[in-house]
């Protein structure tokens, strides 16, 4: 398929291949009629292919699951067949539960997507729809808006299945559905207009009053206004600026800005050129974490690609407007997710944050004004000068504007990315597009944020999602990270995860987050702890003396810790102790973990009635203290056992009591 | 701009931390962290206070702003700072009897302050191996509170970088690269970091037990030497004011000690002065390399051999005065008195923490078989030793050195401060290049506390352009200049410790900027109240070249006063 370079460098300079796609620019002298424009679009975009297209979700998601054998089978396959088809991979749309899904668009039927696809089903895909035209149903996912509704009956709109139906796509309205390393399909689908749009007819300072009037808050947690944000920079005389995106996931359990960056890389980089003009920043760094090899491969052939075409780099779209961006890959650190502590990381100096003021905006990298971002921010830029600020105010809350993408895992039906409207409540994000608990199981809590967030009860499932909300009941919108617990799981275990986390993350600078998160997490310790491992009765007394100080100290680290990542580094104990005191209460005093999550906290035991003496307990035992003879009840010795929970795991007739 | 601290208003300056303007105001607030001129951190969080909306800020990082209103005793902030104590503490080994710090740590202090009776937190500890392999500076990280203070004056004041921090989270700590040894570093040994250790993490090796051997061997003669800057600090060990002149009460403890003879370094010093001032002028005569860059300082030398090796013929070749004094006693000393100089135990009392690492250079021997100087304490060992020994120093009578290697001029005492052998040396080589001494003795402006002190001085036709430099990060651009042929000045003095010696590693703790100031005015006021102020009217210098040396800079002078370099890895 020929890209627009091939078809238009000829003809037009490249600073107006956008002009010419958006239909801006007459080409007619150079021999180009609108109608080719819009056959091209149509053809590059590939709602209007002239041959069959075969995507595969090759996000990380799907990688994970195998899409490289399923995209290699088509592509053995297609061979076989003899079939002139494009075969393509797309980021990842969200339903990451139902990967590997793969999208097939025959020529004059709407494009289908199949889920949970294996190489096995390559071949039944082929046969059917792409030689006979007709969907498997079995495997359909739904199908695309069509021109005509009435191909294919059967297949439900994919905008209408439950997961995606109370879903708003602007930010991910590419992913999964373009071929990420393909800049053509992103000009294809409207992109870089905006920044086009925006260098040809906005100064910076309008940038800034049309993102302020957007209202668009930062998407990495704290929600501060970006247009304001902006402004410092752009107040901040300097010979030099920065943009920095920060790419630098790191909370459990989240993974939207990995999905923006695999699915749609463009979006971002626009979104930073914007940005940047805003605050008059000729430099930008994209600090992504090296645990993100995907996406750190996709931007470096996007930025390539946007240098080719004129987007990035010197003058560009010769406006006069110049920005250089560089990967900077982050080693990993949760704390390097703080801005002053990413700055030092791409200084090359010790990821540990500094006090602020000065804030970046004033003096950031190498000294110099710096506006850090976040993936999610940026990549809502575009969309407010394509769409238009009122348009942008429109969605959303009176205080928090726009769309937010949230992590949806856990004890859910519907694992994968949600993006919905700010005022969506948590129960329609987790009933609706999560399609409920998994298992039958019942709801026990959320947690928000991630981290630093908290975890929220059933009772604020009505909560409308936006900063305010969630802060008031003692979550935070994080970075969007939506972690659903059932009652299984066990909310003292939870806040240990949380300190466990915390304490290696920890960058070790500033001593209540260094010390004071290992203190919490050692009466954490204590707390589940099993009476069996008690020495002596100073022990015992420890545990209570500890619950004591525990608030106190949570207290205190909220208080007085240096950093975003330490303020909130006991939220999780803090949450915890609000909505389910009661079951410290259970483990301090009953000595028992009510969800049975806490092992060590266990007796286990057989129950007389039901073994059969099948000795699969005895045999899966790892430390051997299961006895019994063949079709003999067996018996576990209390002296030897580890609580590792084996034998109920494995056990047929559900013989093992565990209390 | 007006600001309130707990309700009452002052003014402030734009640009100043709460903790400034509360200090020069006369609010305590407590730090750990804080270090005057080094870049504050805001780590240690004991000196946050409450501003207005309730958050706590930390006031050595936080800066005023106009209307700004701070509780430095709010319920909130006396909690957060109790428990922070308590947190450290809970993380500290509870061995304070038996610490080298014991009474003298800010830790310690702060538990006091804060009324803190019982050990709230308990759990785990973070281990450590200490490392004892250095000749000079010991580290023992279960005592490490990370508050970074010793970081950033390797880093900042230094810009050696021997020590960083490392790991992460509860298991960070101070160390050094690959969690070497500090021995297999180019730390230079000057023992700044201890004085910016607020507990016990960082110390001097301690030779107090070698030194107490050879006084109870009665077939030993054990002969000290005391440095310039320790007769106006030692006195501070004993509740004696900063910049107490204590010159003659050092010979006296150390004889009640059993210390069988009291040189003077003063002396070396002076002798210093005529080797190297016959070397500048050598070198200034017959288009010798320059600029000449001062030698007496350990710390500097360790440095240039790490990381400036090119420059090695910039560097006078003059030993330093603790090493001539050394060579000195067993060589002249020891041929006059009879004394066989494999008997002589040479103790010397200095400043420093370096010191101890040049004793041991392999080069500074002349009997090839023992090294001139067998052992430095540090002017805080030196302390300990008469508390062992019952002596109170406050009440010692004043006692004169020994002859032949005690006599000493003002230009001797000066090398205690920064600027001070730069001034000795012009006072001599003025004289020896005009034959009369300057009209003014004093040259004040290579004084004073500043890293840098530059100045030109006109020596019959010549005018030297000069530097005196203290604190190793502003020698580095002198360096680049003269490595690249750049460099303009004839002779420019180095000491590694911001300040020079008065402000040494080995010296009594805690030290703060007006302490330091005061033991430099100290050694000012010594060199005026002495009658000789010139190294060439050192009787006992002249006469030791009459018997012995020969001419200044004569081979003998060679063989026995100057020395030479090595190449050091920089690690």
């Amino acid at each position: 398929m020929n890209t627009y370079k091939d078809i238009l460098s000829k003809k037009v300079p490249a600073e107006k291949f956008v002009e010419v796609i958006a239909g801006q620019y007459d080409a007619s002298k150079e021999g180009i009629t609108p109608e080719q424009i819009a056959e091209m679009k149509l053809n590059i975009s590939l709602e209007k292919a002239d041959k069959p297209v075969v995507l595969v979700g090759m996000g990380t998601c799907g990688l994970a699951n195998g899409a490289q054998a399923v995209y290699d089978m088509f592509v053995q396959e297609l061979k076989k067949y003899d079939i002139d088809a494009l075969l393509t991979q797309v980021g990842c749309v969200g339903y990451c539960a139902e990967e590997i899904i793969v999208d097939v668009k025959v020529p004059g039927f709407p494009r289908i997507s199949y889920k949970r696809v294996t190489p096995e089903n390559v071949n039944t895909i082929i046969e059917r729809t792409i030689v006979n035209k007709e969907p498997v149903i079995q495997k359909a996912l739904g199908k695309y808006q069509d021109a005509d509704p009435s191909i294919w009956p059967e297949i439900p709109l994919l905008k209408d299945i439950p997961f995606f139906k109370i879903q708003e796509k602007v930010v991910l309205n590419n992913c999964g559905v373009i071929d990420p390393e393909n800049i053509d399909q992103y000009l294809a689908r409207d992109g870089y207009q905006a920044l086009s749009a925006v260098l040809k007819d906005k100064s910076p300072l309008d940038v800034i009053e049309d993102t302020k009037k957007a209202g668009l808050r930062g998407r990495g947690g704290g929600g501060f206004l970006t247009g304001k944000k902006w402004e410092f920079a752009y107040h901040t005389e300097n010979d030099q600026k920065y943009l920095i995106c920060n790419a630098d996931e790191g909370d459990p359990g989240a993974f939207m800005d990995r999905a923006v960056l695999e699915g749609d890389p463009h979006r971002v980089v626009e979104g930073m050129a914007i940005a940047a003009y805003a605050i008059g920043a000729s430099k930008g760094y994209i600090y992504c974490r090296a645990e993100y090899p995907l996406a750190i491969s996709r931007l470096e052939k996007t930025i390539a690609d946007a240098m080719e075409y004129g987007l990035l780099g010197k003058n560009i779209l010769n406006s006069g407007f110049t920005f250089e961006l560089k990967i900077k890959k982050g080693a990993g650190a949760f704390v390097c997710g703080e801005e002053t502590a990413l700055i030092h990381s791409i200084e090359g100096r010790r990821g540990m944050p500094r006090p602020r003021p000065p804030f970046p905006a004033v003096s950031g990298l190498f000294g110099k004004p710096t506006i850090i971002n976040n993936v999610e921010t940026l990549a809502n830029v575009p969309v407010i000068f394509s769409k238009g600020a009122d348009w942008y105010a429109s969605v959303g809350t009176d205080s928090s504007k726009g769309t937010k993408i949230f992590a949806l895992s856990g004890k859910v039906v519907n694992t994968g990315l949600v993006e919905v409207p700010m005022g969506t409540t948590i129960r329609q994000v987790i009933f609706d597009c999560g399609g409920g608990i998994a298992d039958g199981k019942n709801f026990k809590a959320v947690q928000i944020g991630g981290p630093s967030g908290g975890a929220l009860p059933e009772q604020f499932l009505d909560t409308k999602i936006d900063y305010e909300n969630l802060k008031e009941i003692g979550a935070m919108m994080g970075s969007g990270g939506l972690v659903v617990m059932d009652e299984s799981t066990c909310m003292v275990d939870l806040a240990k995860y949380f300190m466990q986390f915390i304490t290696s993350e920890s960058c070790g600078k500033c001593i209540p987050c260094r010390e004071g998160t290992k203190r919490l997490l050692e009466i954490l310790e204590r707390i589940t702890k099993s009476y069996r491992e008690e020495e002596t009765e100073i022990d015992s007394l420890m545990r209570f003396q500890g619950m004591l100080y525990l608030e106190r100290l949570a207290d205190v680290i909220k208080d007085t810790s240096l950093c975003g990542l330490g303020q909130t580094a006991a939220n999780p104990v803090i949450s915890t102790l609000r909505y389910f005191r009661d079951e410290y209460e259970a483990h301090l005093y009953d000595r028992t973990c009510p969800s049975k999550a806490c092992r060590q906290m266990l007796t286990y035991t057989i129950n007389e009635e039901k073994c059969i003496g099948c000795t699969l307990c005895a045999t899966r035992c790892p430390v051997n203290c299961i006895s019994g003879a063949r079709k003999e009840v067996h018996f576990i010795d209390q002296k030897t056992c580890t609580h590792c929970g084996q034998c109920e795991l494995n056990c047929h007739f559900d013989a093992i009591i565990a209390e | 701009m007006n600001i309130k601290i707990n309700n009452n208003a002052y003014w402030a300056n734009p640009g100043e931390t709460i903790l400034q303007v509360a200090h020069r105001e006369g609010i305590k607030i407590p730090t750990l962290c804080y270090m005057a001129d080094l870049t504050p951190t805001g780590s240690c969080r004991i000196c946050v206070v409450e501003i207005s909306n309730g958050q706590l800020v930390p006031s050595c990082a936080y800066p005023v702003s106009e209307g700004m209103e701070v509780q430095t005793n709010s319920k909130k902030v006396r909690r957060s700072r109790k428990s922070i104590i308590e947190l450290l503490i809970a993380n500290h080994p509870q061995d304070c009897l038996v610490c080298v710090r014991n009474g003298c740590c800010d830790l310690q202090d702060l538990a006091a302050e804060y009324g803190v009776r019982s050990y709230r937190y308990v759990g785990e500890k973070r281990s450590g191996k200490l490392d004892l392999a250095s000749p000079a500076v010991e580290r023992d990280p279960e005592k490490c509170i990370l508050c970074g203070r010793c970081v950033r004056m390797c880093h900042e004041v230094q810009n050696v970088g021997a020590i960083d921090f490392v790991d992460r989270g509860f298991y960070s700590n101070v160390a050094p690269a690959m969690n070497r040894s500090l021995n297999t570093t180019a730390c230079v040994y000057c023992g700044q970091c201890i004085t910016a250790c607020p507990v016990g993490a960082l110390r001097e090796k301690s030779y107090l037990k070698k030194a107490w051997e050879a006084i109870n061997d009665p077939d030993i003669h054990v002969i000290a030497q005391v440095a310039p800057a320790v007769r106006v600090a030692i006195g501070e060990e004993f509740g004696m004011p900063a910049g107490t002149i204590s010159t003659g009460k050092i010979p006296a403890a150390l004889r009640r000690i059993g210390v069988d003879e009291v040189f003077d370094t003063n002396f070396a010093a002076d002798l210093t002065i005529i080797e190297e001032a016959n070397e500048l002028i050598d070198r200034i005569k017959n288009g010798g390399k320059l600029p000449l860059f001062t030698s007496c300082s350990p710390g500097w030398i360790k440095y240039v051999e790490h990381f400036y090796p090119e420059v090695f013929e910039n560097i006078s070749s003059c030993k330093s005065p603790q090493g001539m004094q050394g060579a000195m006693i067993k060589s002249y000393y020891a041929q006059k008195s009879q004394i066989d100089p494999d008997k002589i135990f040479v103790l010397s009392i200095m400043p420093c923490t370096a010191k101890k690492f040049e004793a041991g250079r392999p080069e500074l021997s002349v009997t090839h078989k023992a090294p001139d100087v067998d052992v430095v304490l540090s002017t805080r060992e030196f302390a300990r030793m008469m508390r062992i020994a019952g002596i109170d120093f406050t009440r010692m009578p004043d006692e004169g050195f020994d002859d032949p290697l005690g006599e000493s001029t003002g230009a001797g005492v000066l090398f205690g401060a920064s600027g001070g052998v730069m001034e000795a040396a012009l006072r001599t080589a003025h004289f020896l290049i005009t034959g009369k001494d300057m009209d003014h003795i004093d040259f004040t402006s290579v004084r004073g506390l500043e890293g840098v002190k530059e100045s030109s001085i006109k020596i019959g036709n010549a005018t030297l352009k000069v530097a005196a430099v203290s604190g190793l990060h502003n020698i580095d651009h002198f360096l680049e200049d003269v490595k690249n042929g750049k460099s303009d000045y004839h002779f420019i003095e180095v000491m590694a410790c911001p300040g020079g010696c008065i402000n040494g590693g080995g010296q009594p703790l805690p030290a703060s900027p007006e302490k330091i100031k005061k033991r430099m005015e100290a050694i000012y006021e010594i060199d005026r109240s002495l009658p000789k102020r010139c190294s060439h009217y050192n009787n006992s210098v002249n006469a030791l070249y009459e018997n012995f040396l020969g001419k200044p800079g004569g081979e003998k002078s060679h063989k026995l006063l100057h020395t030479h370099y090595f190449k050091r890895e920089a690690i």
